[in-house]
């Protein structure tokens, strides 16, 4: 192949090792690339490099570590790799999911960064040919004592909320907590999912020579560049002075990009589609030409952009929002511009599709960046850093509380209350949950279903992780988060068919961090394994750590699950009088990493729950047998506070109900040996509650007996607005329902509408 | 019976609208903003959404497309119209319908289910209730706050042309709980709940329904649906 002479761009400084380590290369890196390219690379070459050798372009740190992953099964069409993962629903439907963290930006702009991060995931669903129909997020925050985190809150919550809104794409669901460590470094992790035909699918990979590359939607701008760098390095006090690289959102253009992409898909005009998401230009091109096999040659002189003068190296390297990059046949480019144009966006070409394998970039007559293409996105050195557990770790899973216990009225109303245990109504309800008129159930319940128009058909949807657990022990954290998920869909009467993750972790080269993320991951492969899950794909953050330390681990599970009929959707709550409550699963009043430890005792401590994958598995089909054959008036998975919480959750009923129900509980027969506190807030997995009517009980015991999962009745439904009444084997519980009610649905509400928060945007 | 969904830029609750009135036995169909003429439509529904993203006002800039002149001709001709959220918001602006929609009084978007009372039938939206029928439909809106001079309030009590009231939670402060109106010729109708949402009997209850078996109704007893 020719080479060119790459040429600096007027301006460009001289590359130093000094230079580099500000982009994020080190030594060793930028003597690769010196070697790759046999000679100094270009500033703009520099910049090209940053980006796609960044953590969160090149997983460096995390490749041998996702091998450990499960990515094939029955439902997979499309394995990780893609925009999105995508699973066969059957009768030539599919589901394109993903979940991605906007973790960085959000801490700096909480409005924009999650804008932005739930603009980024529903591209990478409707890049697939798949139309978005529902939202989830999964978010952390320090305590809402604090002002600055319901700053961050507010600021988040609306931010999701206006963009997702404006768009027209339900937000159904997600999950929520409060801990001191992500005070400074919240967690924003959006979920997008989109339903398509199998025949309709399209993969972002760049081919047939000569083909037209060309830039669709909004202009490039100075915003965002080095936004993939920035995401690859810890918070620190400096961070703030990073708000101009946090890009700005326009979900009025997204709704139009969405549905230009979605008819430019079905028109048969374009070969390939990718959003320009984190590094922009750079790394849609190079990576749609490596898939593609090809090689690319792009000018930036022909981007069009929102301000004149802007460099190669700015405009390569930009994240403004609201742009894909497309690869048209070349004899379609007009009909590809008019498509665009009905939709008042602007389509130019900017490059072609080459032979020759490389990833060139000219400016006018000038080429500012040669690099072997394949090199450019395989050459970066992995790493495996070394793994060892803290010690520190260690002594906590063998300390428990020296705090006393309260009464367990009190524990159980104080638990309810707290902001990680507490309804999200006030965050919800900020959230169109209903647009597209697909939303069987949305937020508020284990799992939201969503409709597969014209069939009988839902998916099921749910994300989760206790962090907690994860930080006392990633290994058993990593599979609780897997089966929780799982059992939150089953709930619906779903079967879990896969999952997408965001890995959100500290900084991966400390020893203990990688422990973590090796652990956690080496749980969740193995869950997956079991429950028949496999990973379609997802996202890995590292680098959450503020001055303050690290994170938990966060590995965020989306879980996704098929329901053969919707109008068999089981809900979550208590239904009618009279029901009988049966609790499934085996209760061992394990208290070890609880919240009732955690929000009540306020003590971090102690061993999380042993998840008995096996016994997982056999109580998540029961529920689906159970749904399906329409034995159940509700289900709800235990997790968070345990059995008190899940049973205090289900009796308040769904949010906007005007009452509950009270239940007659009796748990003496599942308490031989426990003590209150472990029978009413141990954490045990594997755990569920199910209602029926009662000529149906025997028939639930039944099927329980013959899985193999423990069942025992511990009361019925009494009257709507009534009591709950615990009976424990030395102490009787009673709370009014409308108590419950206040308390769980207000708590959120009560602390960030009497305190003054400043939003942006 | 022909009913023409007027799409903007920025619409999102089109395609939820247009399936709402198929499945009442309408002809429905979509007009595009730059359209001039609703092709020979016999009622328009203008959906929810956020028509050229209301970063303005919501409404304010989908009043000048060209497809609104169309609208305002067919409203004046007697045809009838449905502004939904944004449709309402779209029919404020035009001064089809008296009063505006202005931020709730939360300062924050609501989406929830709410309950309204059907107040009145003899429109050509809410035939197929019974009068003080009590439905629950959702709402999603950030500016869905209706207000007008006291006087207008009055007018619009007096001439009994409030269609839709808020009982129980008014979720957005709305004056009078006002969840929708019609204008004095009983033919453009204004509401801020989504009835589109609410009207497929695969997804769940169906109490939204009748707003689009209404119309189609309504236009057939009065002879139209020659199409």
């Amino acid at each position: 192949m020719t080479r060119s002479r790459v040429e600096a761009f007027p301006g460009d400084p001289p590359i130093t090792a000094d230079l580099a380590r500000e982009h994020g290369l080190n030594d060793e890196e930028l003597r690769r690339i010196r070697a790759m390219l046999g000679r100094d690379p270009s500033l703009t070459e520099l910049g090209v490099f940053s980006a796609l050798w960044s953590e969160h372009c090149s997983y460096k740190h995390s490749k041998p570590v996702l091998a450990l992953f499960p990515t094939t099964g029955r439902h997979v069409v499309q394995g990780p790799g893609e925009n999105a993962g995508v699973l066969s629903l059957g009768d030539g439907w599919a589901v394109a999911f993903k979940i991605e963290s906007h973790n960085h930006p959000s801490a700096v702009e909480p409005y924009q960064g999650a804008a932005t991060g739930a603009g980024g995931i529903l591209r990478d669903v409707f890049t697939m040919g798949a139309r978005p129909v529902a939202l989830l997020n999964s978010l952390r925050f320090g305590p809402l004592s604090d002002a600055h985190n319901r700053y961050l809150f507010a600021g988040v919550v609306r931010g999701i909320g206006d963009y997702g809104n404006c768009v027209g794409v339900p937000t159904v669901g997600g999950d929520v907590d409060f801990a001191p460590c992500y005070s400074g470094n919240p967690l924003v992790n959006a979920m997008c999912v989109g339903l398509l035909r199998e025949d309709d699918l399209i993969r972002a990979a760049a081919s047939g020579v000569g083909n037209v590359l060309i830039a669709l939607g909004s202009r490039t701008g100075r915003d965002g560049i080095h936004g993939a760098s920035f995401a690859s390095e810890e918070l620190t006090e400096a961070s703030e002075e990073r708000r101009p690289q946090v890009q700005v959102g326009d979900p009025f253009t997204e709704k139009l990009l969405l549905e230009a992409s979605l008819e430019l898909i079905a028109s048969g005009h374009i070969v390939a589609i990718q959003d320009m998401g984190a590094a922009g230009i750079t790394s849609s091109s190079a990576e749609m030409a490596a898939r593609g096999g090809v090689g690319v040659e792009m000018d930036t002189a022909l981007v069009p952009t929102r301000e004149p003068g802007m460099s190669p190296y700015e405009i390569l390297l930009s994240e403004s929002q609201e742009r894909m990059l497309v690869v048209a046949l070349p004899d379609r480019v007009d009909e590809v511009q008019a498509i665009a144009a009905k939709w008042e966006l602007e389509a130019t070409a900017i490059g072609r599709v080459t032979d020759d394998g490389m990833f060139r970039v000219r400016h006018g007559g000038r080429v500012v960046a040669e690099i072997p293409g394949r090199q450019l996105l395989e050459a970066c050195p992995v790493y495996t850093p070394e793994a060892r557990e803290d010690p520190e770790i260690a002594v906590l899973r063998r300390q428990t509380p020296s705090t006393p216990d309260p009464e367990p009225e009190e524990a159980l109303i104080g638990l309810l209350g707290a902001p990680p245990v507490a309804s999200k109504r006030w965050v919800y309800q900020q959230y169109d949950s209903t647009v597209q008129a697909g939303t069987v159930t949305g937020p508020g319940g284990d799992a939201a279903v969503v409709l597969v128009p014209g069939t009988k058909r839902g998916i099921a949807l749910a994300t989760d992780c206790n962090a907690r657990y994860v930080f006392l022990d990633p290994y058993e954290g990593g599979k609780a988060a897997v089966a929780e998920a799982a059992r939150n869909v089953a709930c619906t009467g779903a079967r879990p068919i896969g999952i997408t993750n965001c890995l959100n972790f500290g900084n991966p080269e400390r020893a203990e961090v990688y422990f973590q993320f090796r652990e956690a991951c080496r749980g969740i492969g193995d869950a997956c394994r079991v429950l028949e899950t496999p990973v379609t794909g997802g996202n890995v953050s590292f680098y959450n750590e503020s001055p303050t330390g690290a994170i938990y681990p966060t590995p965020v599970i989306g879980m996704v699950g098929l329901l053969e009929d919707v109008s068999r959707t089981v809900e979550s709550h208590f239904a009618a009088t009279g029901d009988v409550i049966i609790l499934l699963g085996a209760t061992h009043g394990h208290l070890g990493g609880s919240s009732y430890w955690a929000h009540v005792l306020e003590e971090v401590v102690g061993s999380p729950p042993p998840v008995d994958l096996a016994a997982e598995r056999r109580l998540v089909y029961l529920l689906v047998a159970l749904a399906e054959d329409e034995l159940l008036t509700g289900a709800h998975d235990l997790a968070d506070g345990g059995l008190g919480i899940a049973l205090a959750e289900a009796a308040a009923g769904p949010p906007y109900a005007p009452a509950g129900f009270g239940a007659a509980i009796d748990l003496q027969p599942i308490g031989a040996g426990l003590g209150t506190q472990q029978l009413l807030f141990g954490e045990d997995q594997g755990r569920a509650l199910v209602m029926t009517r009662p000529e149906n009980a025997g028939a639930v015991l039944a099927r329980a007996a013959q899985a193999e999962v423990p069942a025992a009745v511990l009361g019925h439904v009494t009257d709507s607005d009534g009591t709950l009444e615990l009976v424990l084997p030395e102490h009787t519980v009673r709370l009014a329902v409308g108590r419950i009610r206040d308390v769980f649905f207000g708590a959120i509400a009560a602390v960030m509408e009497t305190a003054v928060v400043e939003v942006g945007g | 019976m022909r009913v023409a969904v007027v799409r903007f830029p920025g619409s999102n609750c089109d395609l939820d609208a247009l399936r709402a009135a198929a499945r009442a036995g309408a002809d429905a169909f979509f007009v595009w903003h730059r359209e001039r003429d609703l092709g020979q439509a016999d009622a328009v529904l203008l959906p929810g959404g956020f028509a050229y993203g209301d970063y303005l006002r919501a409404g304010a800039i989908a009043r000048f497309s060209p497809v609104m002149a169309a609208v305002e001709e067919h409203a004046r001709a007697g045809g009838p119209v449905l502004g939904i959220c944004n449709g309402f918001q779209v029919l404020c602006e035009a001064g089809l319908l008296p009063g505006a929609l202005m931020r709730n009084a939360g300062l924050r978007f609501v989406s929830r289910p709410v309950a309204v009372r059907v107040e009145m039938t003899d429109t050509p939206f809410t035939s197929a209730y019974s009068k003080s029928a009590i439905i629950k439909l959702p709402v999603a809106h950030g500016e869905g706050r209706y207000v007008a001079a006291p006087s207008v309030l009055q007018v619009l009590e007096d001439e009994e042309r409030v269609v839709l009231r808020y009982v129980g939670t008014n979720p957005n402060g709305s004056a009078r709980d006002i969840a929708g109106i019609v204008n004095r010729e009983r033919n453009v109708v204004g509401i801020m709940p989504h009835p589109e949402r609410v009207a497929d009997p695969a997804v769940g209850p169906t109490p939204g329904a009748g707003v689009f078996t209404s119309v189609v109704q309504c236009v057939e007893l009065l002879g139209g649906g020659t199409a």
